[in-house]
């Protein structure tokens, strides 16, 4: 089948039809001097073999690494079944078609989606998801604004534990809109964000406060009290979570006294493999009293003329076909092969096999610190409760470290210099299910023989 | 024939405007826009307070077929909301000049300077069918 329908005939017949000539005469209103003739960059074509031959070699080079990074990525086991679904034909497109309700399977896979992120979330309905967590998160930041009656300010509280990346990204999504991100500060003992921070506010129009379990150090926000406070400013809360460690922790719809207003965050580590950072995939989840403000696509469950059950999309009032400019969003289902491979791996795994593996997460991560923190010359940064990562305090240099074990087939941990020089010398890193003892005595030995080393030296 | 009550003014973008005892304004969309729309699912009232323009967005109207802008006829303060339209958005196609009203305005200006039309000029205009 070839890619593109259009054969030369048909462009002819459809050019003869409205009487133009070629292709450049029924553009020709756009102004010359903004045309591009060549693309500079774009290398000449290459055959499927050479293409091939180049894949191959570019994948050999990034090795087999034992990873040990996590950050906002996660390397979890993705059970067969999961992508041999996916890619079956009737989901490899699963963008939704414009004629959606024929296609029945299509809205059922988002359907059940949706159920399985509201589930998880603890909250009334979810959407079929967003690009990834951190434009999730910006698109809640505008949400919160839509959804907040009486706050004028447009200004939402963002804790420095916050994933990094995630906030530079909803800064430069929503900052054109006029919203203002603030910064709460982290306690440098506990690595979370001290609610008191947050009472410091009282008095001020805020719009929102964003909540991130567990934040990016690992570690766990005292989410009932941010929220009570956060609700004390009237704000409202924007939950950023972990889907896996849902299965083990308190859904954001039981957050402080009435649960967080929307949940948002990454759906990589549901079946999505890392693969050279993306594409991954987001989700958000709301309160039905702000489902109107929500962006992208909702299939909704109901019934035909005769009174048989299927799926329909729904709430598109709230969309750009219909609303145009004062739609929610641009937000389509572009990443619909990624949410029916998050569906099937949660429809695979069920809410015990997630428990199991979030518990799984947090027994290596504890070996992994046990064992690296044993290293001289290595500390455990912050204390209190964490989930599969943890910050490391260094007393060598974090970056030569890393890049000796690279060379070793290790990958070590995210250095937090650049984002937290406050810090000082720290790594973070990550142990899920997929890292065995042997894997991590042999990171172990081998940082610890390193350090001996560099202080020798 | 849509019904269009004597006693109340009207604008092109089918509003009706009522003037309370108090001199304060009374807002909502007119039986032909009710009729137009169909049955509303969902209306978004506006909050106690918020300062308006004449021809601001100052509400929205959802039905099972469109959703619309409801524009301020004339500036003023928002003085409430109909807070019944929330769970009951049918309030506005069974009883659109009455309990389907969606808000009241303190208006900045003398409503009978502001352009709106009677009743006849807006009977004419929705039964030509704008």
């Amino acid at each position: 089948m070839p890619y593109i329908p259009h054969t030369s005939d048909d462009l002819r017949a459809m050019l003869e039809r409205i009487g133009v000539r070629s292709l450049d005469e029924l553009f020709d209103e756009i102004p010359a001097g903004l045309g591009v003739d060549q693309l500079p960059g774009i290398p000449p074509a290459l055959s499927e073999m050479e293409v091939t031959r180049l894949a191959g070699e570019r994948a050999a080079a990034d090795g087999q690494p034992l990873n040990f990074i996590g950050a906002g990525a996660y390397e979890h086991h993705v059970p067969a079944p999961v992508w041999a679904l996916v890619s079956r034909g009737e989901f490899y497109s699963a963008y939704t078609p414009y004629q959606a309700e024929a296609s029945q399977g299509t809205l059922q896979v988002m359907y059940e989606f949706q159920s399985m992120i509201a589930a998880l979330t603890g909250l009334d309905a979810a959407n079929a998801s967003l690009y990834d967590g951190a434009s999730a998160l910006a698109e809640a930041c505008l949400m919160a604004v839509r959804a907040h009656r009486r706050s004028r300010a447009a200004r939402i509280l963002v804790p420095r534990t916050v994933h990094p990346t995630w906030r530079r990204v909803a800064r430069a999504i929503t900052e054109g809109q006029g919203l203002v991100l603030e910064e709460l500060p982290c306690d440098p003992q506990t690595g979370t964000t001290p609610a008191a921070a947050l009472a410091a506010q009282a008095g001020t129009d805020v719009t929102a406060v964003v909540i991130q379990q567990p934040n990016f150090f690992g570690q766990l926000e005292d989410v009932d009290a941010l929220a009570r406070q956060a609700r004390a400013l009237g704000a409202l809360v924007i939950a950023a979570v972990n889907p896996v460690a849902l299965a083990v922790l308190k859904p954001p719809g039981e957050w402080g006294d009435d649960g967080a207003d929307i949940a948002c965050g990454e759906g990589q580590p549901l079946g999505i493999p890392l693969s050279g950072g993306g594409p991954y995939l987001g989700f958000m989840a709301t309160r039905i009293e702000h489902v109107r403000q929500m962006p992208g696509r909702i299939a909704g469950r109901t019934v035909d003329r005769d009174g048989r059950p299927g799926f329909t999309l729904t709430l598109q009032a709230r969309e750009q076909h219909i609303r145009r400019g004062k739609a929610t969003s641009n937000i389509c289902t572009n990443q619909g092969l990624l949410m029916t491979a998050a569906t099937i791996h949660l429809a695979l795994l069920g809410p015990t096999g997630l428990q199991r593996v979030a518990e799984a997460c947090m027994a290596r991560s504890q070996e992994l610190v046990a064992a690296l923190a044993a290293q001289t010359g290595v500390r455990l940064l912050f204390s209190g409760p964490r989930f599969h990562e943890a910050a490391l305090a260094f007393e060598a240099p974090v970056a030569p470290v890393l890049e000796v074990l690279a060379a070793q087939g290790i990958v070590g941990g995210f250095d937090l210099a650049g984002d937290y020089p406050e810090l000082g010398q720290a790594l973070l890193v990550c142990a899920t299910e997929t890292r065995t003892s042997a894997d991590i005595a042999r990171y172990a030995r081998a940082l610890g023989s390193l350090l001996e080393r560099t202080r020798a030296a | 024939m849509s019904n269009v009550p004597a006693e109340l003014r009207y604008t092109k973008s089918h509003e009706w405007v009522r003037v309370l005892p108090d001199g304060s304004l009374q807002i909502g969309i007119t039986d032909h826009a009710q009729a137009a729309l169909g049955d509303l699912v969902f209306v978004e009232v506006p909050e106690a307070g918020r300062q308006l323009s004449a021809g601001d967005a100052c509400a929205v109207v959802e039905s099972v077929k469109a959703a619309s802008d409801v524009y301020a006829p004339v500036g003023g303060e928002v003085i409430a909301g109909n807070e019944l339209l929330a769970t009951q958005p049918e309030l506005i196609n069974q009883d659109p000049y009455g309990q389907g009203w969606i808000l009241r305005l303190q208006a900045d200006v003398d409503p009978d300077s502001a352009g709106l039309l009677d009743a006849a000029a807006y009977g004419e205009l929705s039964a030509a069918g704008h």
